[in-house]
């Protein structure tokens, strides 16, 4: 059932930690070409394991997908090497950003290009589009990765992403512990180059104000699978949804007991 | 009267030696600061690249055709030690990782006995050690060359970890492994890159300490005095080894001359470990160990 213009799919994903902690049991969601998903979810959710399971990266913690296919442009990502996803175009940014801190801020953005074994050229041209993107990096070129603010640390992640000339861009929680004037420059600037180069995109929130705000779509997890999806519009307006899924589980509980409508119909429509 | 041209004497001979301490370590810390083991096979390592040069020269192979080869050897030693060691077992706790290369290093060992037999041969590098003096002070020939060989490798290393692709791609892998990964690099080409230079260190560090010892299987105990230098440079910081080296060699020697006395001499073999004990205490993480570069 994979359409054509489907760029990620995962199917009905299972995985676990360390062979005994069941992190995902159940998630599905579909990334199409030149869109924006939002995949939301409480703290704990599994938001963190599925993009590290889309990227192949779970081994690394010990990780393994036990059930259930993810393809990335008709490729098994189970199989396919990070190193090799990098370069077909499936680049994540991981949550808490992970720059290299002893490395400059062009350093760091040197290291995407390296992923993808590109020529010299190519790397001055790509640096000069990154610092286009984000004037403040190129201010900051010469400083180590370590010193900068986290919105510089954030921007130095998306850019040494970009670097890697990405056509689908994963990232995880890329508000985390930022101001919210830098979180909106942030995803302007992941929405324009998602209008302007059609490159699709894939971002874990728990700040679903914001991320309903710019994505066409998005997925909410809980308790590792996923119970809705929808368009954004959708979603933005039922007042429900955040009290329900994306709070705290006493949040959730109390918003239950207070609701005369069952939230049943929500399942349906996953 | 403190006899001042005595001391210089003293602490030169000790910083010179002190080189060689650092050579072993850097071979370390390549290793430990990409990939978190600490390769107890350094030391084998560094006895095989000795014995095996030795015993082509003593074939009649020629200087520099030896030179080559045990290089080429060391190369492949260290890209197959990744390979079917390291690979395996990566993400393995450290204690794991540890354990693989203490019992590497017997195999090499024993590999090394079987292909070139047990007997002590004596290296000659053609070098003159007659000492001579610059303002009365007596200084050996053979360690300023060895200094001077060491130093010249730590500054091609440095310029390339510093302008190539794979020094930097070895400097992230040091950093972050997981966001290597997660950027695309090829961690296990970063992995052989490492093993091959630390190859070449112990090439260099198996002929000068060879030269000075005689090739024989105790030359793989150098690993442990090179313990003392990595816990006070740190076992993460190549400036750390080449200090923390100097510094050992002249405490070492400082110590047997005027604190050996006291005890009745012979201190030298363990005054290191003593200041290395000390400083656990004080300062872990060593001189040049990982401080996080984090901002408040």
């Amino acid at each position: 059932m994979s359409s054509p213009e489907s760029q990620l799919e995962v199917r009905d994903a299972h995985a676990t930690y360390g062979g005994a902690v069941l992190a995902l049991h159940g998630v599905s969601l579909t990334v199409r070409r030149g869109e924006i998903v939002a995949l939301l979810g409480a703290n704990g959710a599994g938001k963190s394991t599925t993009l590290k399971a889309i990227s192949n990266l779970l081994h690394a913690e010990r990780g393994q997908i036990t059930h259930g296919q993810i393809v990335f442009d008709g490729l098994d990502v189970a199989v396919t090497s990070s190193a090799n996803l990098v370069r077909r175009g499936l680049v994540p940014v991981l949550e808490g950003r992970h720059c290299f801190r002893t490395l400059t801020v062009e350093e760091n953005l040197i290291t995407g290009a390296i992923g993808r074994d590109a020529r010299r050229s190519e790397v001055r041209a790509d640096l000069e589009r990154v610092y286009t993107l984000f004037p403040k990096l190129s201010e900051r070129r010469r400083s180590l990765s370590g010193l900068t603010s986290g919105g510089e640390q954030q921007m130095t992640a998306i850019g040494r992403a970009l670097m890697s000339r990405p056509r689908l861009l994963v990232l995880d929680e890329p508000s985390m512990g930022l101001a919210p004037l830098v979180v909106e420059a942030i995803f302007r600037t992941l929405k324009q180059l998602n209008v302007e180069e059609g490159l699709s995109i894939l971002v874990a929130e728990q700040n679903s104000t914001v991320a309903l705000r710019y994505a066409d779509r998005a997925t909410v997890l809980e308790n590792g699978r996923t119970v809705l999806e929808g368009a954004a519009p959708d979603l933005r307006g039922r007042a429900d949804i955040k009290a329900l899924y994306l709070g705290s589980p006493e949040e959730s509980a109390a918003h239950l007991a207070a609701s005369a409508d069952p939230p049943s119909h929500d399942h349906a429509a996953a | 009267m403190f006899d001042y041209q005595f001391f210089i004497e003293v602490l030169v001979g000790g910083l010179l030696s002190g080189v060689m301490y650092s050579l072993v370590a850097i071979g370390f810390v390549l290793i430990y600061k990409t990939s978190g083991v600490l390769n107890f096979a350094q030391g084998a390592m560094l006895l095989f690249a000795a014995l095996t040069f030795v015993s082509l020269v003593e074939r009649g192979v020629p200087f520099a055709a030896a030179l080559l080869l045990t290089l080429v050897v060391m190369v492949l030693l260290g890209i197959a030690i990744e390979r079917t060691v390291l690979r395996p077992l990566v993400n393995q706790p450290p204690i794991t990782l540890f354990m693989a290369t203490l019992g590497l290093s017997y195999v090499i060992e024993g590999a090394a006995q079987l292909l070139w037999g047990t007997q002590v041969h004596g290296l000659d590098l053609g070098i003159n050690d007659t000492p001579f003096t610059v303002a009365g002070v007596f200084i050996s020939q053979f360690d300023l060359f060895a200094a001077a060989i060491a130093g010249a490798m730590v500054a091609l290393f440095a310029l390339f970890f510093r302008y190539t692709r794979t020094g930097l791609a070895f400097r992230a892998v040091a950093d972050d492994q997981f966001a290597a990964l997660a950027v695309g690099l090829r961690l296990p080409r970063v992995w052989a890159a490492v093993w091959t230079a630390s190859g070449i260190v112990a090439l260099v560090a198996g002929l000068l300490w060879g030269a000075r010892l005689g090739v024989q299987f105790s030359l793989s105990l150098v690993v442990l005095k090179a313990l003392p230098v990595l816990v006070l440079g740190g076992f993460d910081s190549v400036a750390g080894a080449i200090v923390g080296g100097l510094l050992i060699g002249a405490i070492e020697k400082i110590a047997e001359v005027y604190v050996g006395p006291f005890f009745g001499g012979g201190i030298e073999a363990w005054a290191a470990y003593v200041v290395a004990l000390g400083f656990l205490l004080v300062r872990p993480s060593g001189l040049f160990g990982q401080k996080l570069i984090e901002r408040v």
